[in-house]
């Protein structure tokens, strides 16, 4: 009887303690997206997201951060598109040609992992040194090499680990008909691609919100970026600037920060939808 | 019916080995043409891996090395190069042990073999292929409405028969099956195991199992491994009924599994 009581205490404090784990995560989203709320609610209006900073933008309310907007667009977007050209058929190769444990397949992840481990303010050192060295300054084309950067690692990892849920038996069912490894692929995409859609929206999402990577390699301007070789704004180093500085910037930087956020909440939504439209179809 | 299966099937002093453990010692078989072979052996005797080998299925086995010559009418697989490979897989049709659907409808399931090799290019002659095999699987009339819906959406007897279908359209010569009804409720495997016998008289088959009544009922020939090595083999009867050797005797008698 004393044992099955501490078997039934045992029970009942460990999940008091995973109850107090997942409730003080939930406290600190609910902070965290509640200050933004309400501090970004008060300070946002249409005429920040709307239009390009004023003359007077630097002193008094005078345009709004439409430039810090389109420059993470600007940024992300093509990142987003060159990284999932670049990590897809990685992916690929890594699952197919190199399914088997062995010393390259060891050697490839383990590269794939210590890039993932690399933070963000390193690659955009990195990237710095590399265009100081070929006489680049910070521009748009700078942003988005440190996002590809930041961007390839993350697809990699979580699409190897996506793919290695494919079955042994799928693989070998393909192969048995006497497929390619190629064609097998195809096969495999479409088992993964739920996964794969995930992790590049949540990818495209963390490197949206990196103020470190860009903030060497894009630079800052209040003016819109017209080519690939100006420096532009981007939303989370638009953040970083402002909070610290003195009124009208606080109210400016939340209102951005709100911005970046619903874009980020709008990706991580997005994927969720998204998968389980295509996980429903292959069902 | 016409017999179809001419090619033969000859396992040539094989031997094979995981991480540096012998899986496979000294394996000589040859595969009786248009009959059920079953192989049979406790677990971890190195059945499955046999039959792995007769496709080349093996080249996702960590550690994996193979010796020896796997002979599709003359052609040994263990060597091919990626072209006679694929080619020569397609004379191999693979029933697995989980049913494992494409994630694809039912209709696609059938014609994918087809189409990666260019088989069948008219639309209205796929439409009779996916039929024809289908309904050599008894699965037409059941999926005949429904072929454009996913295949994981069929119970599970009748995705293995979607399966055998999927490997039956490539028109291979031989049909391996590893323990194609233990994960299969009994009248689905007995399905199965009514198409095998139906089927043997165009396709040589050979399948492992681990059950012996399912054995006794419908296999021809039998293979007796144990340990990595061909204890026994020889027509099922004889095999089954009056065993030569101690081993075989025992394992029918159940003393070892």
């Amino acid at each position: 009887m004393t044992h099955i009581r501490k078997r039934q205490l045992e029970e009942k404090v460990m999940r008091v303690v995973m109850l107090i784990a997942t409730l003080i995560v939930l406290g600190a989203v609910v902070s965290i997206l509640g200050t933004i709320l309400i501090r970004g609610c008060k300070a946002l209006s249409w005429e920040m997201v709307s239009r390009f900073p004023g003359k007077e933008w630097n002193t008094a309310p005078d345009g709004g951060f439409l430039n810090a907007i389109l420059g993470s667009l600007y940024v992300v977007i093509p990142a987003a598109v060159i990284g999932a050209c670049i990590s897809i058929p990685v992916v690929f190769y890594i699952t197919m040609y190199k399914r088997r444990r062995t010393g390259v397949s060891y050697i490839i992840r383990l590269a794939f992992d210590v890039l993932y481990g690399i933070p963000p303010i390193v690659y955009g050192a990195f990237a710095f040194l590399v265009m100081v060295g070929v006489g680049m300054r910070a521009s748009v084309l700078g942003g988005i090499m440190v996002t590809v950067l930041l961007i390839v690692p993350m697809m990699i990892r979580s699409g190897d680990e996506i793919a290695k849920t494919v079955p042994d038996e799928m693989v070998d069912a393909v192969y048995s008909l006497g497929a390619t490894k190629w064609e097998t692929v195809w096969v495999v995409l479409k088992h993964i691609l739920p996964g794969m859609l995930t992790a590049f929206l949540l990818a495209v999402g963390r490197a949206i919100g990196d103020a470190a990577a860009v903030m060497f390699t894009a630079g800052f301007s209040d003016q819109p970026a017209h080519s690939l070789s100006d420096p532009t704004a981007t939303l989370p180093l638009a953040v970083f600037n402002w909070i610290i500085m003195p009124d009208p910037f606080p109210g400016r930087a939340y209102a951005a920060a709100l911005v970046l956020t619903i874009l980020v909440l709008t990706l991580s939504i997005a994927s969720r939808v998204i998968t389980r439209r295509i996980t429903r179809l292959n069902k | 019916m016409t017999q179809k299966a001419t090619e033969s099937l000859v396992v040539d002093n094989l031997n094979v080995s995981i991480e540096g453990q012998p899986i496979l010692k000294n394996i000589n078989v040859f595969f009786p043409v248009n009959k059920i072979t079953c192989i049979v052996g406790p677990s971890g005797c190195g059945k499955s891996t046999l039959l792995r080998c007769l496709n080349r299925l093996t080249e996702n086995i960590d550690g994996f090395t193979i010796k020896g010559s796997v002979l599709i009418d003359g052609q040994d697989i263990v060597t091919a190069d990626d072209e006679h490979l694929i080619e020569l897989r397609r004379h191999v049709g693979l029933v697995p042990q989980r049913p494992c659907p494409l994630p694809m409808s039912i209709y696609d399931n059938v014609a994918y073999g087809c189409r990666i090799h260019g088989m069948h290019t008219r639309k209205h002659e796929m439409d009779e292929t996916v039929e024809r095999y289908l309904t050599e699987v008894g699965l037409w009339d059941e999926v005949k409405d429904r072929l454009r819906r996913p295949a994981t959406r069929l119970s599970i007897g009748q995705q293995q028969r979607l399966c055998l279908a999927r490997s039956l359209a490539v028109e291979p010569d031989f049909i391996l099956a590893d323990e194609a009804t233990s994960a299969l409720d009994p009248i689905s495997s007995k399905t199965i195991e009514e198409l095998f016998v139906r089927l043997k008289e165009k396709y040589t088959i050979i399948m492992v199992t681990h059950t012996l009544p399912q054995a006794l009922r419908i296999a021809d020939y039998a293979v007796f491994l144990y340990l990595g090595e061909i204890v026994e083999e020889g027509d099922a009867s004889q095999v089954f009924r009056s065993p030569k050797n101690e081993l075989t005797k025992r394992y029918l008698s159940g003393l070892f599994s």
